[in-house]
Order: C-alpha cells, then sequence, then structure tokens
C-alpha cells in the first residue's frame, strides 16, 4: 500500500509551512531516516525525515510552496513492488478528505507550551502533547504564481523573484510588462539616478516571511490582550564583573558573560520568588517549578528565542555554553522546535547595541520579561559620596493577570540582589 | 415629441460599430445604431467579405486550370462574370441580413440615416430631408473609412475605380492597373490576374505590401511576377489622362523617368481616409489628425461622453480591430460606471494584431518584422521553413510559401511571425495565441502539432529558429 506523506507539525505551534526544498525526486529510493525535504516554518528551517522505507511515487506540492497546512498530502511514497498507478490513487483521494487538523492545531497551540511541569521529572514544560496527527486534508494550496512564461524567463534573466512582482494581466497574471516595470530597489536607483523627490516616496513590497508574521501576530496579540507594567532599576555590576573577570581567568575553555550571569540571576530570582513564575491560563494560573529562560537572539529576518532549560539548576558555565550554542544555531536557523518552545520567562538583551533602557513586550502565555539596558560607568552616591560604578538598567514587563507590583518589585529586587553580590547565588 | 433616450448610441455599424453595440446590449445598456447605408458597414458589404467571396472563385478557377496536375479533366474551362460578382453580392446581402438579425436579437434600436453629433449625448439623424434628434449618454463614432483619392488620382467609377467599383465590374478589364500594393490592391491584382487581365501594379515604396517582413514581401513579389503581374516598385502615377474607354497612366520612375501605359481600368488603392466629415466633429471640438480622430487608448475622444473606434481613429485599419476595440470601449463605459462584473480589461496591444492578405500566395503575420525588430534593438534569432519541407502542403499541390519567426535572442521572447503560402490566413492565429499568452520559443516547441497539416511548418519555424528544425 502506497504511503501518504502529509505536511508534518514540525513545532506545537505550526500551522502553515514553506515547503522550501526537496531533497528527493520521483523515482528516488527512500529508506527510514533519508531527508525527504527542507521545511520551513515560522521559525525555523527543518528537516523532513522519511520513517518508512520506499521509492519516492509523487510530488504533490512543489518547491517553494507557502502555507502549507499541516497535514496536507506533500507526496506518496511507493512501497516495493508498486507502480506509480498506487500513488495517484492516494494522491486522487486527498481532496475528498476533510479538512480536520487545522483547527486543531491552532487551539492546540498556546496550551501545549503552558502545560505544567510535572514536580518531580526536570523534563521540559513544553512538547508535552504530540504534535497532532498528521491527517490528509484538501487545505488550499500554497499560493501558485501565475506569470507567463516570458514573463517568468525576463525575471529570471534579471536575477527578479517573479514572487515579489504584482501582476496586471488577466486574473492578476504576471506578464511581461509587470516584470519591465518592476524596481528590485527603488533605494539603489536614488543613488544611481536620483530618484523623483516629488509625490510619494517610493517603496519596495517586501513579503513577509513565516517569521516576521508570527511576530507580529504574537506581539499585536500581545500587547492588545496583555495588561502589561513597567518596573525599572539601575544594577551596579562591579561585583558581578570583578567575578566574572576571576572566573574567566581561571581558564580558557569557557567565557562566561555578563548575559549569562543576568540568565542565572533571573533563575534564581524566580525560584526565590515563585509568584513571578507563572503564566496566567483564562481560570487558572501555572505557577512554575522550574525556571526556563527565553533567551532573545536576534536573526535575519527576526528574533527567536531558545530556552535555556531549567537555568535555576545549571551552573553558568553550562547556561554560558548552551547560550552560546543555542544563539549560533539560531542564526544558522537549525533550532529544533523544541528547543525555542516554551520558556517560562524571557530575557531580551540590548546592552550589547549601546541601548541604556528599553520596555520589552510580553511573549505569551509567559508573564513577564526583563529588558536589559548597556552596562556603563555612571556618577553614584555613595554613603552621602559621588563614586563611579558600573551600572545597568533593566526594565521587567510584567502581566498584570498574573503577576501584581508587589510582586514584580520582588523579584525584580531579587534579580538586583543576585546580580549585585553574585556569590549569592551561590548558595 | 421629445427624444428618443439611449445608454449607447453607435454611428455606424461595421465590424466596430455593430460589435461594440452587442457588447453594449449584453451589459444592459439601451442601445441604438445609427447607419446610413447597410448594416455591416464596408467589412461586410464592400470589403472584407464580398473579396474574398470574389477571389474564392479565382482560387477555384486556378485550380481549374491545374486541374490536370491532380489527374483530373477540366475542359471547356471559363467564367461567367456576372455570376462571380453576384455570388459576391449575394454572401454580401446574407451577412448585412445576419446582422440585421444580430440586432434584432439583442434588442438594439437600428435607425436609418446620417448621424451628426449635435452635442455631448446628443444625435442628430438625417434622412430623406427629415432630421430627428436622438440622446445618449454615451456616443461611440464608428463611422469607418473610405479609399483615398488625390487630385491627379480620383475615381469616376466607370474608367477609374476605387475597391467598390471594383467589387462589380463593369466590365472584365483586359488591361488593368493598380494603383498601391497593399492588401486592397494586391488581392484585386490578384483577382484580375486570375481571370486573365494584364495587370500591372505601381508601389510607391521600395517593395510591394511594404508592411510584411521584407522576405516574405520578396517571396511574395517573385510569385506575383511568375503569375504574370507587372510590378512597378519605387514608382508613382503623375498623371491619369481618361480616353474614350481607356485610361492612359503616366508612372513615374524613381529618377524622374516616366511612362505612360495605356489601360482598360484602373483601381485606386492608396490607403484610406477617416469619414470624419459631417459628423459634428469640428462643432464639438474632437481633435481629428490626418483624416482620423485621436483617442486615447481607450478609444474616449476627450470629450465627455464622445467615443471613437475603428478605422475612424488611428491604424491599423482592420476590421478585426474595429470589433476589439469597440469591446474594449463598451467595457471600460460600463466599468467606468460600476459595472463589477468587468474584470482584467485593459487597452488592446496593437503588436498582437493579425494582418492578411488574401492575394494568391496569401500572406499573413503578427508582431515586428525582422527589421523593425533589430530597429528597435532586439537581438534576433530567425527561423524559417518552406511549404517544399511540408508532407501536407505538397500532397495539397501548394508547395510555394515559406514560414519565418523572429525572437528574441535574449528572452525568447516570439516578436513576430510571418507566412506566405496557401492557408496561411489561418495559420497565422496560433502564433497570435502564442504572443498573447507571451510564450518563449519553449512553449511553442513542446506544443504538439498535429500531422499532417501545414501547421507542422509552424512548429518547425520555432525550431530552426534555435538550429533544431526537423524537416529541413
Amino acid at each position: 500500500m502506497a504511503i501518504a506523506l502529509t505536511m508534518p507539525a514540525l513545532s506545537p505551534t505550526m500551522e502553515t509551512g514553506t515547503l522550501a526544498k526537496w531533497l528527493v525526486k520521483v523515482g528516488d529510493e527512500v529508506e527510514s531516516g533519508t531527508i525527504l525535504a527542507e521545511i520551513e516554518t515560522d521559525k525555523a528551517t527543518m528537516e523532513f525525515e522519511s520513517i518508512d522505507d520506499g521509492v519516492v511515487g509523487k510530488i504533490l506540492v512543489d518547491e517553494g510552496t507557502e502555507n502549507v497546512a499541516v497535514g496536507e498530502l506533500i507526496a506518496v511514497l511507493l512501497e516495493e513492488g508498486e507502480d506509480a498507478s498506487a500513488a495517484d490513487s492516494i494522491a486522487a483521494d486527498a481532496p475528498a478528505t476533510k479538512p480536520a487538523a487545522k483547527p486543531e492545531t491552532s487551539a492546540e497551540a498556546p496550551e501545549t507550551a503552558s502545560e505544567p511541569a510535572p514536580a518531580a521529572a526536570p523534563a521540559p514544560a513544553t512538547e508535552k502533547k504530540a504534535a497532532p496527527q498528521p491527517v490528509v486534508a484538501a487545505a488550499p494550496k500554497g499560493e501558485r504564481v501565475f506569470a507567463s512564461p516570458l514573463a517568468r524567463r525576463i525575471a529570471e534573466q534579471s536575477g527578479y523573484d517573479i514572487s515579489q512582482i504584482s501582476g496586471s494581466g488577466p486574473r492578476g497574471r504576471i506578464i511581461k510588462r509587470d516584470v519591465e516595470a518592476y524596481s528590485p530597489s527603488s533605494a539603489a536607483t536614488a543613488f544611481a539616478g536620483g530618484v523623483s523627490l516629488e509625490g510619494d516616496a517610493p517603496y519596495d513590497v517586501v513579503k513577509l516571511s513565516n517569521m516576521r508574521k508570527t511576530i507580529a501576530k504574537r506581539l499585536t496579540e500581545s500587547k492588545q490582550t496583555v495588561p502589561h507594567f513597567y518596573l525599572s532599576v539601575d544594577i551596579e555590576l562591579d561585583n558581578l564583573l570583578a567575578a566574572r573577570k576571576q572566573l574567566n581567568a581561571m581558564s580558557d575553555e569557557y567565557k562566561i558573560s555578563v548575559n549569562d550571569f543576568v540568565i542565572k540571576a533571573c533563575a534564581a530570582g524566580l525560584m526565590k520568588v515563585p509568584a513571578a513564575n507563572v503564566q496566567f491560563m483564562g481560570d487558572v494560573m501555572h505557577q512554575f517549578k522550574r525556571a526556563d529562560i527565553s533567551v532573545a537572539v536576534a536573526i535575519d529576518g527576526g528574533l527567536i528565542t531558545p530556552v535555556v532549560r531549567g537555568a535555576d539548576q545549571k551552573g553558568l558555565r553550562q547556561i554560558s555554553e548552551e547560550t552560546k550554542d543555542l544563539a549560533k544555531r539560531a542564526h544558522e536557523g537549525k533550532l529544533a522546535p523544541e528547543e525555542y518552545a516554551g520558556g517560562t520567562f524571557s530575557i531580551s538583551n540590548m546592552g550589547m547595541m549601546g541601548v541604556k533602557q528599553f520596555d520589552a513586550v510580553i511573549n505569551p502565555p509567559q508573564a513577564a520579561i526583563l529588558a536589559v539596558g548597556a552596562g556603563e560607568q555612571r556618577p553614584v552616591v555613595k554613603n552621602g559620596e559621588l563614586a563611579v560604578a558600573t551600572v545597568m538598567t533593566v526594565t521587567l514587563s510584567c502581566d498584570h493577570r498574573a503577576i501584581d507590583g508587589a510582586v514584580g518589585a520582588e523579584y525584580l529586587a531579587a534579580v538586583k540582589m543576585f546580580l549585585e553580590q553574585p556569590s549569592a547565588m551561590l548558595l | 415629441m421629445t427624444a428618443q433616450k439611449f445608454d449607447m448610441i453607435v454611428l455606424g455599424s461595421g465590424p466596430g460599430g455593430y460589435v461594440a453595440a452587442i457588447r453594449a446590449a449584453q451589459l444592459g445598456f439601451k442601445t441604438a445604431v445609427v447607419e446610413r447605408a447597410e448594416l455591416g458597414g464596408i467589412c461586410l458589404n464592400w470589403g472584407c467579405i464580398p473579396t474574398k467571396a470574389l477571389l474564392r472563385s479565382a482560387e477555384v478557377f486556378h485550380n481549374m486550370k491545374h486541374a490536370a496536375d491532380y489527374g483530373l479533366v477540366a475542359d471547356q474551362l471559363g467564367f461567367d462574370l456576372d455570376k462571380v460578382v453576384k455570388r459576391s453580392r449575394g454572401i454580401a446581402a446574407q451577412l448585412s441580413a445576419g446582422i440585421k438579425h444580430l440586432m434584432k436579437k439583442n434588442k438594439i434600436t437600428v435607425i436609418e440615416g446620417s448621424g451628426k453629433l449635435v452635442s455631448p449625448g446628443k444625435l442628430s439623424v438625417e434622412k430623406d430631408g427629415k432630421t430627428t434628434i436622438v440622446e445618449a449618454t454615451d456616443i461611440v463614432l464608428a463611422t469607418g473609412a473610405r479609399a483615398k483619392e488625390l487630385p491627379h488620382l480620383k475615381a469616376d467609377g466607370e474608367l477609374i475605380w476605387t475597391y467598390r467599383h471594383a467589387l462589380v465590374p463593369n466590365t472584365m478589364p483586359k488591361k488593368l492597373l493598380v494603383i498601391g500594393s497593399g492588401a486592397i490592391g494586391i488581392e484585386f491584382a490578384s483577382f484580375y490576374n486570375e481571370l486573365g487581365s494584364e495587370v500591372t501594379v505601381v508601389e510607391m515604396m521600395d517593395r510591394v505590401m511594404p508592411v510584411e517582413d521584407e522576405e516574405i514581401s520578396a517571396f511574395a513579389a517573385k510569385s506575383f511576377k511568375s503569375q504574370g503581374i507587372t510590378i512597378k516598385t519605387e514608382a508613382s502615377v503623375t498623371k491619369l489622362d481618361k480616353k474614350k474607354s481607356t485610361v492612359v497612366c503616366t508612372v513615374e520612375a524613381k529618377g524622374g523617368k516616366s511612362e505612360q501605359i495605356e489601360v482598360d481600368r484602373v483601381i485606386i488603392a492608396i490607403g484610406i481616409d477617416g469619414n470624419v466629415e459631417n459628423i459634428g466633429l469640428e462643432e464639438n471640438k474632437i481633435k481629428v489628425d490626418r483624416g482620423h480622430v485621436v483617442t486615447d487608448e481607450w478609444g474616449h475622444t476627450g470629450v465627455k461622453g464622445v467615443h471613437a473606434i475603428g478605422d475612424l481613429t488611428g491604424p491599423p485599419w482592420l476590421a478585426h480591430k474595429a470589433s476589439h476595440e469597440g469591446v474594449i470601449l463598451v467595457e471600460k463605459i460600463a466599468r467606468d460606471k460600476g459595472n463589477k462584473e468587468i474584470k482584467d480589461l485593459h487597452p488592446m496591444d496593437k503588436g498582437n494584431i493579425p494582418g492578411c492578405t488574401y492575394c494568391r500566395p496569401q500572406v499573413a503575420s503578427v508582431g515586428m518584422t525582422e527589421k523593425a525588430a533589430i530597429a528597435a534593438g532586439h537581438k534576433v534569432r530567425v527561423g524559417r521553413f518552406p511549404f517544399i519541407g511540408n508532407g501536407k502542403a505538397i500532397a495539397m499541390g501548394e508547395a510555394e510559401g515559406m514560414m519565418k519567426t523572429v525572437f528574441d535572442a535574449k528572452t525568447g521572447e516570439l516578436l513576430g511571425a510571418h507566412m506566405v503560402g496557401a492557408e496561411v490566413t489561418e495559420m497565422i492565429q496560433g502564433y497570435t495565441v502564442a504572443r498573447t499568452l507571451e510564450t518563449t520559443e519553449t512553449e511553442l516547441m513542446h506544443t504538439v502539432f498535429p500531422h499532417p497539416t501545414m501547421s507542422e511548418m509552424m512548429h518547425e519555424a520555432v525550431l530552426d529558429a534555435f538550429g533544431k528544425a526537423l524537416h529541413f
């Protein structure tokens, strides 16, 4: 019996994905573990492995197709001895099947991420529920670009992405004149030829990546539904910097950063003030027993928040190594979904960019995020005397539904204490 | 009596006007057509159709003359000119009656008489000395064109003809001079030559059918000459001196050398002039340039509610261009009035209008000639295929002809296609569809052409442009 390959749910929040690349073609023999395709989700590019042995009988979704619904039939694998007609019959059946996967997945996303962590076992708070079973769904196909052959060829020869060009032909078909009128970068022409300064400013239409769509959706939802409040505090770093220098001088095998201390301090603070380690779930709250710290990493085209799990139980060296590895793979787009899903608290550090202070947007369903500014030498008054200290301003954004001002202040005081007296984290 | 009111009035019922009226009626406009002569205009009555009827008689006669080539016997060859003409007139009458039926079917009011724009929205119609006023929000001027004449080249209907007289000849001229080798001139030259006239064609340009690709034009000229037609290029007729039953024509060649040719009849086919007179253009400040109404790309004249299409406007002066313009204009008007059904409307791409000439051999083309393509800055790839390489053409006894394709070497755009030979007028639409869909050579190469047909040459001419022709 031929095997239907459907769009896998590669992360709990994944509803649709982009079929970025096929790594096999019709007729290729594959075995369990063969990488069939690269799938781009809202967060990363993932490899899609075969779990069966067989021969690729049919490919139903072209490379580059966007918005392929989870569960949509994308290819058919033939078992030994089967011929292509078996693939055809599966493919023919596909549209008749009801789309069932979609609503489920979307409903599932927030819930999955917010499952309470088991008391004893240090299993991740997320990923408790398995990804929804792929269902052969007749979800709408990814956007097909309608363009005349000539338009396609001219676009290709000009190095344009045809999907970026809007069509003016019948039913919006892209035709030659659209490609000829298209200018991929008005900025470039402005320098070259001097674009007219009259009328509206020229602009390029930039297509939204899946990541950008997710950022837009999640953060709009956050700012619209989560009542934010903000608490700022200045933290003196001189003790921390001394400790860091000492630690880093001890070995070449690691290099602890200020941010690693911040992660550790935030985790320790959450253990000290468990009332801040919460998520608002509508009619209940989840109070977590482990501090999973999401660290915002700016990457090409957006940002992603890989999670340092159980940071409260990890040493600085381990946190440092994990963070480096996660950031590196985030930049390469190679994070596994479970590595960026979940988290009980977030840190966004813009200190390295010289930002003094900022307010971060909470990443739901989390209830708090710490915005970290640059450490800088500032005049401080100590015992009535003016002195110079290395000071960093941090701002905590809290979801008022889950965290009240007093709890927020208590937590922030704990973080400040751990950062100003790093040795307290050893307790 | 209050004036009859319509949503749209079309002045002229030629292929531009009547088609515009039908489309308007389909879109729900209360529509009227004003016509001073026969429904269907020149095309049906005095142009495209009756000439095709005559040329068909000539073609059958040609085949009869070559019956022996096909193993057939045809004795006592001859023709009855009156009956040939009568057939042609009968077909014109049949089609004109068809238009009357179409008007009725679409509930279009047909108003007989000469229309004149009084003011935007108002048209006067004069018939037999009586004038009535009709009103419409939109008025489409589609009065067409007529044969161009010059002070020294004027038709009298007896010895000197325009196409109109040549369609209903009062005699079979022994010697005929045709002035102009465009589609009209060359078709009549072909017809009369086939029926036995001694035909001379005078063309001002350096080649016959000057709008066609040079190679095609040269191919056709060679064929005309072999059929006995005398062709004088880079020459002009400077004087027509009418005698009792003949005309002495002074033909001046390039360089000033002139000669006199005495013929029985002369056909003037030096182009057309738009029917711009007495339709109220000047009074309403509608712009006319060199005998044709100036419009924007949709057919708007710039005067609100007044539009113009077809031969009355700019080139090419072809029936199918007029019809297409009529549809686009009417749909544009409907869209402007809020009709949401009208989508994907664009002004016509004049580069995709095919041209056909029904001489023997036929000539058909679409898009740019090789020379025009190069002049436009294209680096071209040209493909050719001769009829002698096509099985069906040989079986048909029609091995004379060629097809030619012009591609942009870089993009593979089909810039133009040109054909000369039997039945090519029925094949050019294949390339026209290709151009309209913006295919490249790839899609044309992958298209399966049925065997055995002459259309296979279209495939071969594409393959040849890329060095892949199979049968030659």
